[in-house]
């Protein structure tokens, strides 16, 4: 399930990456896009596509319209909740589907499955390597953060608020706060009564935010990498300033077009270059749990 | 002389079929319990589909639960009926639906042929067995358990402390003695026409249809009776993970399974096409001759048991954030923490990097920025030096620290100049080694070109930071190796303590210290506290300083770097 505007030129890595992983189906929300995403989506035999011309903001940045759809469609089915630019990777991802990932955490009695969201990003300026459609965009954005994460709990429901990352290292040093949150559970065992509160960052009922041990031993989790550092990226933040549509008076692109003047650079040589999810474990940042 | 099979099956019926059919043409009888659960149309398609087959048949059918007598109901009538129809059986194998035999038929053959008297059924007494889950061993066979534990939880626990409260006891009847085990068994022929021929098995069998999990427990408390010639093992290698459910195998685990020489497996993935095309397949690759070695198996299974209980210490991130007093160690490795050494000392940075050859930082929790080695801006696993990122989660900074260096010793300074929000932390923590030199904080005070009035003033604020600090470490909550001198001690006798944190560090000199770091000078310094004691301050952490100038060293100035013998 995701909601879009304007990301054609993404859309067919997304679904070759999906439909490999073993996603039957895709729910699509359109917010009016005018680059052909639409239309584009349309054409392919296993998306469904919804319309929209209303505000992003005012459907709480497009979560109203998801919760809807999962309502009326996904009962009783695994959804997986990403943005067009959050690529699933979870542990034996490239030995096992996500069918073999859903029915463990089926025979397991889990019901919701966190994958934190880990920022990409190229070595050298955002601009220096242009993203053409169809490329596997970690091609290009390569590095991420391998521990600079920072966790608090949300006790209002129950979740874990991670932030940290290249977001918070480069655009909020001065003010931590206002770095966004990088947790995220995007892969639930639907059920009507459940409903996604901010973003994926949390759900209702808050039993299903408890992807988290709280005794000393460790869950299986997968992560979200990020394809959002791209040369893409420029144009997009412009655009969603412009719009004001985005989360907290869009203070977060307020901060990137501060700095995108300066045309950053992400890297650092203590970045860390993605290899593949075994990886991902041993730094930490996910965890098999005990699937073995 | 034969083998002869009972499968239950519940799902996957096409995967069922498959590993029946194997058996079947390989000269093994099979019978098939088809839960009643399953559409009559699956069923009848499936009966259908083995239909060419005549030595398998189909039994009466059961509607099981897990956990519940219609499990053991489905393979006594499973089993009479194959010792019934197929008189040659020797052995009767136990298996499920999602059972795959790793070794040819005719090595189990084989190797039951010569064993011909031999049970292997799992079959431990309730004080031996360390893998019950939830708190019910002993109290399976004394309490009644009327309800569903998958449907009705609720109703279940509290009917268990409903009998705990009044002591309630299922008397157990005479002559068993209870026994658990794996319910994936293989018994001879007759041991289980014994067991199922008993006189006495009304009584038992309704006995044990109020025990929790009989199918763990019937044939395995029953085959005591019985017979003596009792492996206590399964030949099916099965695996259990913290919760008492059954480890899932997939395509991933081919070399795995290959290598455990184990007969039959459970439980397979359904989908995992490549398991059941390599290992059903006749490939004379799989003709071992071993024993079962489920050894090699077992590690990376009790692996993700530890991993999923007890986790990595000094991890923190999204699938593992400990409570408090629950982190099995706040941090991830040993780390040192030095207190006033860089400011009695010139060169106490580069000099313990030289003596240690740890990873000697700066004052990482320094109000302008985390000063990391070597000056770097940012520090392993991409963390900044940016004061406020460090302070708006300094848990997590130290944390992450020490997690990004594991396998480096990791050193830093501290002092009541620094943001101090850690201070409880370091002091709790096992793995930090905290050496003070107390009242150090004042040295770059008497150096400092401020007016005295401020520098009085600045000097109240440390005193009391620092006295709170220490109060910390050395309160009964401090988990910490903590030394602590008094700036006077330490001048005194340098060398001493500074021997004694170096071996304690334990890193690379197991010799004598060579070297000692360039103390600044303390001339006066006697003179400096007495003048703030006449402002009407109080300095006190620094002990016993003579005000008569310089201590004995005093005089051989200016200070030289001395040698030690």
């Amino acid at each position: 399930m995701s909601t879009l505007r304007n990301e054609r030129i993404r859309l067919p890595f997304f679904l070759k990456y999906y439909r490999d992983l073993g996603v039957n189906h895709f729910i699509v929300v359109d917010n009016n896009s005018d680059d052909g995403s639409r239309e584009y989506l349309a054409e392919q035999p296993d998306v469904s596509v919804w319309t929209s011309s209303a505000s992003y903001k005012r459907s709480r940045f497009g979560v109203d319209w998801l919760n809807w759809l999962a309502r009326r469609h996904a009962h009783g089915h695994w959804v997986l909740t990403v943005d067009p630019d959050e690529f699933f990777v979870y542990p034996f991802a490239d030995t096992r589907n996500l069918r073999a990932l859903t029915d463990w955490l089926d025979a397991s009695s889990i019901r919701s499955f966190g994958a934190m969201l880990i920022d990409m990003y190229p070595k050298g300026t955002l601009d220096s390597q242009p993203y053409h459609e169809g490329e596997d965009p970690f091609e290009i954005a390569s590095w991420f953060d391998s521990g600079n994460y920072m966790i608090s709990r949300n006790p209002r429901f129950g979740n874990l608020w991670i932030q940290g990352g290249p977001r918070a290292r480069a655009f909020f040093p001065d003010n931590p706060a206002r770095a966004p949150a990088l947790n995220k559970i995007p892969l639930v065992k639907w059920h009507r009564a459940y409903t996604y509160v901010s973003s994926t960052h949390n759900l209702l009922p808050r039993g299903l935010n408890l992807v988290y041990d709280e005794w000393g031993g460790e869950k299986a989790s997968g992560v979200l990498l990020h394809a959002k550092f791209l040369s893409t990226f420029a144009a997009k933040a412009e655009e969603e300033l412009e719009r004001k549509q985005h989360y907290a008076a869009s203070h977060e692109y307020k901060a990137y077009a501060a700095r995108l003047k300066d045309n950053p650079d992400l890297w650092c040589k203590w970045s860390e270059k993605y290899i593949n999810w075994r990886q991902l474990e041993i730094l930490g940042l996910m965890s098999k749990g005990n699937w073995a | 002389m034969s083998v002869g099979f009972v499968m239950l099956v519940h799902t996957a019926l096409n995967r069922a079929e498959q590993v029946a059919r194997h058996w079947a043409t390989h000269d093994c009888p099979v019978v098939i319990h088809v839960d009643k659960k399953v559409k009559r149309a699956d069923f009848n398609a499936f009966v259908e589909s083995l239909s060419d087959l005549d030595n398998i048949r189909f039994s009466q059918r059961f509607s099981c639960e897990w956990g519940t007598w219609s499990l053991v109901e489905a393979s006594q009538a499973a089993s009479e009926l194959l010792l019934q129809d197929f008189a040659e059986v020797r052995h009767v194998y136990l298996a499920s639906g999602s059972c795959l035999p790793l070794r040819p038929v005719e090595e189990l053959k084989e190797y039951l042929a010569e064993r011909p008297m031999t049970n292997f059924i799992e079959s431990v007494t309730t004080e031996d067995v360390p893998w019950t889950v939830g708190g019910l061993d002993e109290e399976r066979f004394t309490l009644r358990f009327p309800f569903s534990w998958k449907r009705r939880r609720r109703l279940f626990d509290g009917y268990v402390r409903l009998q705990r409260r009044f002591k309630f006891k299922r008397k157990i009847p005479d002559g068993l003695v209870p026994h658990l085990g794996s319910q994936w068994w293989c018994l001879t022929r007759q041991t289980l026409s014994a067991i199922l021929e008993d006189p006495d098995r009304a009584t038992y069998d309704r006995y044990f249809s109020r025990v929790w999990i009989p199918d763990e427990s019937y044939y395995q408390t029953l085959v005591r009776l019985y017979s003596t010639n009792i492996e206590s093992r399964s030949l099916t290698l099965s695996k259990f993970d913290f919760q008492g459910k059954p480890h899932i195998f997939y395509d991933d685990h081919m070399q795995l399974l290959r290598r455990s020489d184990c007969f039959v497996a459970r439980k397979i993935w359904p989908y995992a096409e490549k398991l059941y095309a390599g290992f059903l397949s006749e490939n004379p690759a799989l003709i071992t001759g071993a024993e079962p070695n489920p050894g090699k198996i077992d590690r990376i299974f009790s692996k993700a048991v530890e991993r999923r209980t007890k986790g990595r210490s000094g991890l923190y991130m999204q699938s593992r954030f400990p409570n408090e007093g629950w982190e099995n160690g706040l941090t991830s490795a040993p780390y040192a923490v030095f207190e006033g050494f860089a400011e009695l000392f010139e060169d106490f940075e580069d000099w313990l990097t030289r003596m240690v050859g740890a990873r000697v930082h700066g004052h990482l929790f320094a109000p302008a920025r985390a000063e990391f080695a070597g000056g770097q801006s940012v520090f392993a696993g991409a963390l900044s030096d940016s004061a406020e990122l460090r302070d708006y989660n300094p848990r997590a900074f130290l944390t992450s620290l020490i997690w990004n260096t594991r396998g480096e010793r990791q050193c830093f300074q501290f002092g009541p100049r620094d943001s101090q929000e850690i201070s409880w932390d370091l002091a709790k923590d096992a793995n930090a080694t905290i050496a003070v030199i107390s009242g150090a904080w004042a040295v770059p005070l008497f150096y400092s070109n401020a007016n005295f009035s401020s520098i009085r003033k600045e000097a109240a604020l440390l005193q009391k930071i620092e006295a709170d600090h220490l109060n910390a470490l050395r309160s009964f909550y401090a988990k910490a190796r903590v030394r602590i001198w008094t700036l006077a001690d330490f001048v005194e006798n340098p060398m001493e303590p500074l021997q004694t944190i170096i071996d304690e560090l334990g890193i690379r000199t197991a010799h004598r210290l060579t070297e000692a770091p360039r103390m600044v000078s303390l001339d006066g310094f006697g003179q400096f506290l007495q003048n703030l004691k006449n402002q009407g301050m109080h300095p006190h952490l620094m002990g016993d300083f003579p005000v008569s100038n310089t201590l004995k060293h005093g005089k051989d100035k200016p200070r030289k770097p001395y040698l030690v013998k």
